[in-house]
């Protein structure tokens, strides 16, 4: 069995639909899910899917891509303050890396975010695009 | 003939809720005249195509998204999942599982994708609406999507776009668009298609319009038509399957419909022919600006061939539901012009990149 396979499996829930989790001690919002609240140290396991809404807190622009992320270049890296708290790592798409700024809000979609090869399978998960559809707003 | 043509559920079903998606990537048919016609213009004005992390899983997903939003329902309500397409990412892997889990769906839902060239959208609509009318289930998620290729050069490349709908049916007292009824139309008529293992699709040139499209969807439009004892007149709007401009009016013409009915519905010359997605963005466009009462014929056509055709009554729901996800003008307004040279890159058709 291909170790990806499992670890992408694993992740399916958190990278396709931002699913973390919330702390039913101190409310805290968990991205990504970890079981214990890293704000209380309480044990945290209720599955919450979190909105997709917030804004870039700070971003890089990637010329020299790793393994796997080649094609992409350049493409933008940026740290998303989620509107619950959170903050991610993820790419940011359908944006030129000179249109990027901090503070520039954005939303959740789910892309392509590599591909193990031409046998191996697609990997699907979340990057942010800048916020002007509303599609996440519910 | 009597109304056996005619498919009506047990139990009355509609739209309850719509969405779409278009990539914002437009290559103009200019550009692709000047590369390969050194100058000139291509049936539509641009085409959208989708950009270098897409694919019909991710055209997909935004669609249903905004369908599912549209139709005030929890995913997990959702009993089938059915995608209709004929640019998988995965030759053998279900694309509608991704999408039932980014959409907080499964698992406990039938999921499967569709095949029937440009009306495998149309189909799964079909089927959506048995299993609902049926009883099986109160709700089922169709959806067209595709990222159409044509060969580099040839008449499709002017054309084949990128782009989906979705579509939420679900009992009528939650519609904002009850069916009124159903026909489908199918022969065995090889106009195009693609063998395994070839990039691109064939076609049979001339043979696609008289015998494959014209035959299909007019069969269809006018069976339903004749069944519900309908004309032109009686419907405030109607879409046909897209793959230009001249094609619908063509057909809506020998119909009876005027170019006011065709008009909100034909989408061809902004973004192209996005395949299984077409006839279904036209609908989706048609339902962002129609009143409650309006009456709407819906007809697809796929190669090989056949045609669906459906009678849609607008509900006053409609008007709580549109502003719920974005509009197909939305997506049509988020444009970014790009060359031949970035789409050849952002399509896949450079060798040895």
């Amino acid at each position: 069995m291909d170790p990806k396979v499992v670890n992408d499996w694993r992740l399916r829930g958190q990278r396709y639909r931002l699913e973390g989790e919330v702390c039913d001690h101190c409310g805290e919002s968990i991205f990504p899910p970890r079981d214990i609240c890293p704000e209380c140290k309480e044990p945290a396991k209720t599955p919450h899917t979190l909105s997709g809404r917030g804004e870039v807190y700070t971003f890089s622009t990637i010329y020299s891509a790793p393994e796997g992320f080649e094609a992409y270049t350049p493409y933008t890296v940026a740290l998303i303050k989620l509107e619950e708290g959170p903050i991610v790592t993820a790419q940011l798409t359908d944006v030129a890396p000179t249109d990027v700024a901090i503070g520039m809000p954005v939303e959740m979609v789910t892309r392509r975010l590599r591909t193990h090869g031409d046998e191996g399978t697609i990997v699907y998960g979340y990057k942010f695009r800048p916020l002007h559809l509303g599609q996440a707003a519910d | 003939m009597s109304d056996y043509r005619l498919m009506r559920p047990q139990r009355d079903v509609g739209v309850s809720g719509y969405g779409s998606y278009i990539p914002m990537y437009r290559l103009p048919g200019a550009e692709i005249a000047r590369v390969w016609s050194g100058g000139g213009r291509g049936p539509v004005k641009e085409k959208a195509v989708a950009g270098l992390d897409e694919d019909t899983v991710t055209i997909a997903i935004e669609a249903a998204r905004n369908a599912v939003a549209r139709a005030e329902i929890e995913p997990g309500e959702l009993r089938a999942i059915w995608l209709g397409t004929e640019s998988p990412p995965y030759a053998v892997k279900p694309s509608s599982t991704i999408v039932a889990e980014a959409l907080g769906a499964a698992p406990y839902l039938l999921a499967a994708d569709f095949e029937f060239a440009c009306k495998a959208g149309t189909e799964a609509v079909q089927a959506a609406i048995g299993l609902v009318g049926s009883g099986m289930g109160d709700y089922a998620l169709a959806i067209g999507a595709d990222t159409a290729q044509g060969r580099p050069g040839d008449d499709l490349e002017y054309t084949a776009a990128s782009g989906g709908s979705a579509f939420v049916i679900g009992p009528a007292e939650n519609a904002v668009a009850t069916l009124i009824a159903s026909l489908s139309y199918a022969t065995d008529t090889p106009d195009f298609w693609r063998r395994g293992y070839q990039p691109y699709p064939s076609h049979s040139g001339r043979f696609t319009g008289e015998p494959a499209y014209f035959h299909h969807t007019l069969a269809a439009a006018s069976a339903l038509m004749e069944e519900l004892d309908m004309a032109a007149a009686d419907f405030d709007y109607a879409v046909f399957h897209q793959p230009n401009v001249k094609f619908p009016m063509r057909a809506a013409g020998r119909l009876g419909f005027t170019p006011e009915q065709v008009r909100d519905g034909l989408l061809s010359n902004e973004i192209g022919n996005t395949y299984a997605g077409a006839s279904l963005t036209g609908l989706s466009a048609i339902l962002d600006r129609a009143e409650p009462g309006a009456i709407i014929l819906l007809v697809s056509f796929g190669s090989g061939a056949g045609s669906d055709a459906f009678a849609w009554r607008v509900t006053e729901r409609i008007e709580s539901r549109r502003d719920k996800a974005p509009k197909v003008s939305d997506y049509i307004e988020r444009r970014t012009e790009i060359d031949y040279a970035s789409y050849a890159r952002y399509r896949g058709k450079l060798q040895g990149s």
